[in-house]
């Protein structure tokens, strides 16, 4: 249970985002991935989930994203911006409908630790963003996925609940499970380790490889 | 087994319920056939003549109403990502869905065809065969249309471009399904047009899914 990554570069749009990013997750480990906006953290979790075109090798439990994408998919959980709920579904057919579909992890440890047996039976449309976050980010745990994919997962979270979502991250490390957080803001982790995506060192290379946006389109 | 049960009830519960759309296009088929006399004329034998096409046109029309939330809701609040990292493969869903779609959209169509075939005078030997390539035909349109909603699953306002990609391809459906109404009204053996319908149908139900994923993939990558 191994992601290794080689020379992952990736163009959005014909504009190079970053390139030759190298690095390993090893399980059990916690990644946070941070730089400024706009410097590719999106982009680079949108890449290991299969979900964005790239150059280079990601290689996840022995298998290539490249050659078999579903069988790399099949091990990642991945939580974005977007929360993914129906708001005319309540609380609980949104997280059932997941658990059958995923039939990965358990229910009822996913109700437990984001506490979402209050609001159980609320439409999503009634809930607040935190609540919806939680109940996005309860889908992780039903999914029974090795390798969880973060992109801002705390935002419009309170600091209770972040905290007790650095424990529920802390829990499924110590499980064999491995975790990749692009993060402003310090989750209070145990010496994750971090890379650090840098914009400025895009800026001044290679020009775009659109052959229609290359030349003097700018 | 479980997962096709539990995204075809969710999709069923979507449709269903408030925003889901699917009175829409019964409404707007019933709308559109009652409209056809009061444009045509009370003139009981012409209305007979063309019950069939009529009929068959206001469906394919109302089949459209609502394909172009097909997928653009799941991909606007994110869904689709996550669906497409589930076990499920894209092509099942694709199926799904369209199902839905039919079961939502199609099928009140074809219960509601005969009592519209009351108001346009329709021959009584053809009620049967009305129905019968109703039910046959519909999914056709569903499960083609589910092609027009994945190519434009991305763009804004994409209805209209879906109406223009996917109306072509309801063609053979339309000639063969107004044929064989028109063959039973005729009294002629309905069987050759009929038989083509269910061909096209049943190529449409084993090709669309293919071809919706790939376009799906397209935009997710």
């Amino acid at each position: 249970m191994t992601l290794n990554v080689s020379n992952l570069t990736c163009y959005r749009a014909g504009r190079l985002i970053f390139s030759d990013q190298n690095f390993t997750i090893d399980p059990g480990e916690t990644v946070m991935l941070r730089g400024p906006n706009g410097s590719g953290k999106s982009t680079l979790l949108r890449a290991l989930a299969g979900m964005q075109p790239f150059e280079g090798d990601v290689i996840l439990n022995g298998v290539t994203l490249a050659d078999d994408l579903d069988g790399v998919q099949e091990q990642i959980a991945y939580a974005g911006h977007l929360d993914a709920i129906k708001p005319q579904l309540t609380v609980g057919e949104n997280l059932t409908f997941w658990a059958q579909l995923f039939e990965g992890g358990s229910i009822s440890d996913a109700i437990e630790q984001f506490a979402l047996e209050e609001i159980w039976d609320r439409p999503a449309h009634a809930c607040s963003a935190g609540q919806k976050r939680r109940l996005g980010l309860a889908r992780l745990v039903v999914s029974g996925r090795v390798l969880w994919l973060l992109d801002e997962p705390t935002v419009s979270l309170d600091t209770e609940t972040t905290a007790r979502f650095a424990q529920i991250i802390k829990t499924h490390c110590a499980g064999g499970g491995m975790a990749m957080i692009a993060t402003h803001i310090d989750l209070g982790l145990d010496t994750p380790r971090e890379i650090v995506l840098d914009p400025s060192a895009m800026r001044k290379s290679t020009p775009s490889r659109d052959p229609f946006l290359s030349g003097d389109w700018e | 087994m479980n997962a096709t049960f539990a995204v075809l009830t969710r999709e069923l519960r979507l449709a269903l319920r408030s925003g889901g759309g699917a009175g829409l296009g019964l409404a707007f088929f019933l709308i559109v056939v009652m409209l056809i006399p009061f444009g045509v004329g009370p003139f009981p034998s012409l209305l007979a003549q063309i019950a069939p096409g009529t009929l068959w046109i206001a469906a394919l029309l109302a089949c459209l109403l609502s394909l172009d939330r097909l997928f653009q809701a799941d991909f606007e609040d994110g869904t689709l990502d996550i669906l497409a990292l589930s076990p499920m493969p894209l092509e099942g869903l694709v199926a799904i869905k369209a199902t839905a779609h039919w079961l939502t959209t199609g099928l009140p169509l074809v219960i509601a065809a005969p009592v519209l075939g009351i108001t346009l005078n329709l021959p009584s030997n053809a009620y049967w065969w009305l129905v019968i390539s109703l039910a046959v035909g519909t999914p056709a349109l569903s499960f083609l249309g589910a092609i027009g909603a994945a190519l434009t699953v991305g763009i804004r306002r994409g209805g209209l471009l879906l109406s223009l990609l996917v109306l072509p391809l309801y063609i053979p459906t339309l000639i063969f399904g107004a044929r064989t109404v028109t063959a039973a009204v005729e009294g002629v053996d309905v069987m050759p047009a009929f038989l083509l319908l269910a061909g096209v149908t049943l190529l449409t139900l084993a090709l669309t899914p293919i071809a919706a994923a790939a376009a799906l993939r397209m935009h997710m990558r």
